[in-house]
């Protein structure tokens, strides 16, 4: 039944057809997306035509590759600058609160603590439309007293931002906690007997040894602004991110094209997701 | 003076994570509830009213994309555990842990891929002129297209595939730590295979499957690019009745209730969930 113990022909082999059909399902879609990428075919469909890199370079009148598709690499570039931005600003943010939860004491830690997680188990839907409501709020009122629109708070790029920052922190703090609940202290205290002040430790200890954490976090916070669909859906104004491009012209139906931005996507994720576990190997 | 400047740092640190937690989480869902109780009078003028409310359970179309949203939801994480736990139990108690770190490293990139991609994998996959089909004609297995896409069924799959991760890894944490000697001991003395589950491995794990299953019930309840993308014409979701009142009718107040609504089944389910598991809410989210 387990590795340790004796187990009949007929279990490992149904257990192992049943994994290998369980990994064909899950990379199906994927492979089928990558395969067709390089059909010389104006159809996303069997039969395979031929190889061809017309849908990543080609430069019209027929084929439009991506790389002169300007819509698509115009969203492919705000989701680039939106993903750095977010991360930078969780990474910040949820730092500072972990420092908070785990060495500090003050009164009403427990429940400012349950709202910092309780993103987690918000939907992704509800941040985004009530973040929309508060920020149209107050973009009126302020609209109405002082005659200035705020752009910020209109359905915009950096609206997009404070939306996916608002749940992407709460990663960002989870992470980094866990590891400095596994900070020890006496070198702290050690360096301060030595002489050190609060911020010398901070850089030259506190930090070094949060820095694996610390990356892979800026890492994983790229990468979940990068994907977000469904806060971003509310909250975007003219500038789409490249998820929110991708599905409207997936809705309205596919070409190749949308194979070699998906396949480049594949590519792209897979090796940040690879220099994670790296990074992670090491902790 | 040392205490002074510990303060100043304290403040430091403390502004920006109260600026978030205001600025973006409190004060945007009191504003949803305020929201959710307005309606624009006979002069369109917005005064309080429990008319959005009232809306929802008048009209059976709301009522019944609640319900079948919530009743597929908890289908698709039957699913999901169903599918995985299996899996689950290979990589941690029979794979080589060679093996089974591989298998577990694979399961995570179609999630990094992102859900948007997946999805459109299986609309090339299951469409009438897509992949499947083109093989299953070619093998000579069937004589016309069989449309697979724009059903229920394509929809509960696609669910179900953006899920299993969040349903696996917790379940993978859980069984690793179980002892194999539980295991070994049982079986020798007398107990079959079937004892063994019902009576060690599933009560072991059932933390981690609560923690999965909470994640899992919330995030498909929230899904919209599944249902929106390959589901069918009538197959309506919670979350695009949502989008609806936001972006097509551009009633506000009516999709802030019907955010709120949504809001509250997911928290009490989360609730229920920790309640049953005797589980904090940080510790079954993964922390």
């Amino acid at each position: 039944m387990i590795r340790s113990m004796p187990r009949s022909l007929g279990y490992r082999i149904g257990y192992a057809i049943f994994v290998i059909l369980f990994y064909l399902f899950l990379f199906a879609p994927l492979i089928v997306i990558s395969v067709l990428a390089f059909n010389d075919s104006q159809f996303v469909s069997l039969p395979w035509n031929g190889f061809t890199l017309d849908w990543f370079f080609a430069d019209g009148p027929d084929r439009v590759g991506l790389f002169h598709d300007p819509e698509l690499l115009h969203s492919l570039w705000i989701s680039v600058e939106t993903g750095l931005i977010v991360a930078a600003l969780s990474l910040v943010v949820g730092t500072m609160g972990a420092f908070l939860f785990v060495q500090e004491r003050f009164c009403c830690k427990e429940p400012l603590y349950f709202l910092a997680i309780a993103p987690l188990v918000i939907p992704g839907v509800i941040l985004g439309i009530s973040i929309l409501l508060t920020a149209t709020l107050v973009g009126d009122w302020i609209e109405k007293t002082t005659g200035i629109d705020l752009e910020f708070l209109r359905p915009s790029f950096w609206l997009v931002i404070l939306g996916q920052f608002s749940f992407i922190a709460t990663f960002v703090l989870l992470v980094v906690i866990s590891r400095l609940k596994k900070f020890d202290h006496t070198l702290e205290e050690a360096a301060m007997d030595l002489g050190a002040n609060r911020w010398t430790v901070i850089r030259r200890i506190t930090i070094p040894f949060l820095m694996p954490a610390l990356v892979g976090s800026f890492v994983v916070a790229f990468l979940m602004s990068f994907g977000n669909f469904n806060t971003t859906l509310f909250l975007v104004g003219s500038d789409a991110t490249l998820p929110i491009e991708l599905y409207t012209q997936i809705r309205d139906g596919s070409t190749p094209v949308l194979n070699a931005v998906s396949f480049l996507l594949i590519v792209f994720t897979s090796g940040m997701a690879l220099l994670y576990l790296l990074l992670s190997k090491k902790e | 003076m040392s205490s002074r400047h510990f303060r100043l740092g304290f403040i430091i640190f403390l502004t920006p994570v109260l600026l978030w937690l205001l600025t973006l989480i409190v004060i945007p869902h009191i504003d949803l509830l305020i929201a959710s109780f307005q309606a624009e009078n006979d002069q369109g003028k917005l005064v309080f009213s429990q008319e959005n409310y009232r809306n929802f359970f008048t009209d059976s179309v709301y009522w019944y994309t609640f319900v079948r949203t919530a009743f597929y939801s908890i289908l698709v994480t039957v699913i999901t555990f169903l599918l995985t736990f299996p899996l689950a139990f290979y990589i941690t108690k029979i794979a080589s842990k060679r093996l089974g770190g591989f298998l577990s490293m694979l399961l995570l990139l179609p999630f990094w891929v992102g859900e948007l991609v997946s999805i459109y994998g299986w609309m090339i996959l299951l469409r009438e002129s897509g992949v499947i089909n083109y093989i299953l004609l070619g093998v000579g297995l069937l004589h016309k297209p069989v449309p697979l896409l724009y059903n229920d069924f394509s929809m509960v799959l696609g669910l179900v595939y953006m899920s299993m991760l969040f349903m696996v890894v917790p379940l993978i944490s859980a069984l690793e730590s179980l002892d194999d000697s539980l295991i070994e001991a049982a079986s020798d003395l007398g107990a079959s295979k079937f004892t063994i589950f019902t009576r060690i491995v599933i009560p072991y794990a059932a933390p981690g499957i609560t923690s999965g299953a909470i994640v899992v019930f919330m995030l498909v309840l929230g899904d919209y690019l599944s249902p929106n993308l390959l589901g069918g014409k009538n197959s309506l979701w919670f979350t695009e009745q949502i989008y609806n009142e936001f972006i097509a009718s551009f009633n506000w107040n009516q999709g802030a209730a019907f955010g709120f609504l949504l809001l509250l089944l997911s928290s009490a389910i989360v609730w229920l969930g920790l309640r049953m598991s005797r589980q904090r809410l940080d510790k079954a989210v993964g922390a």
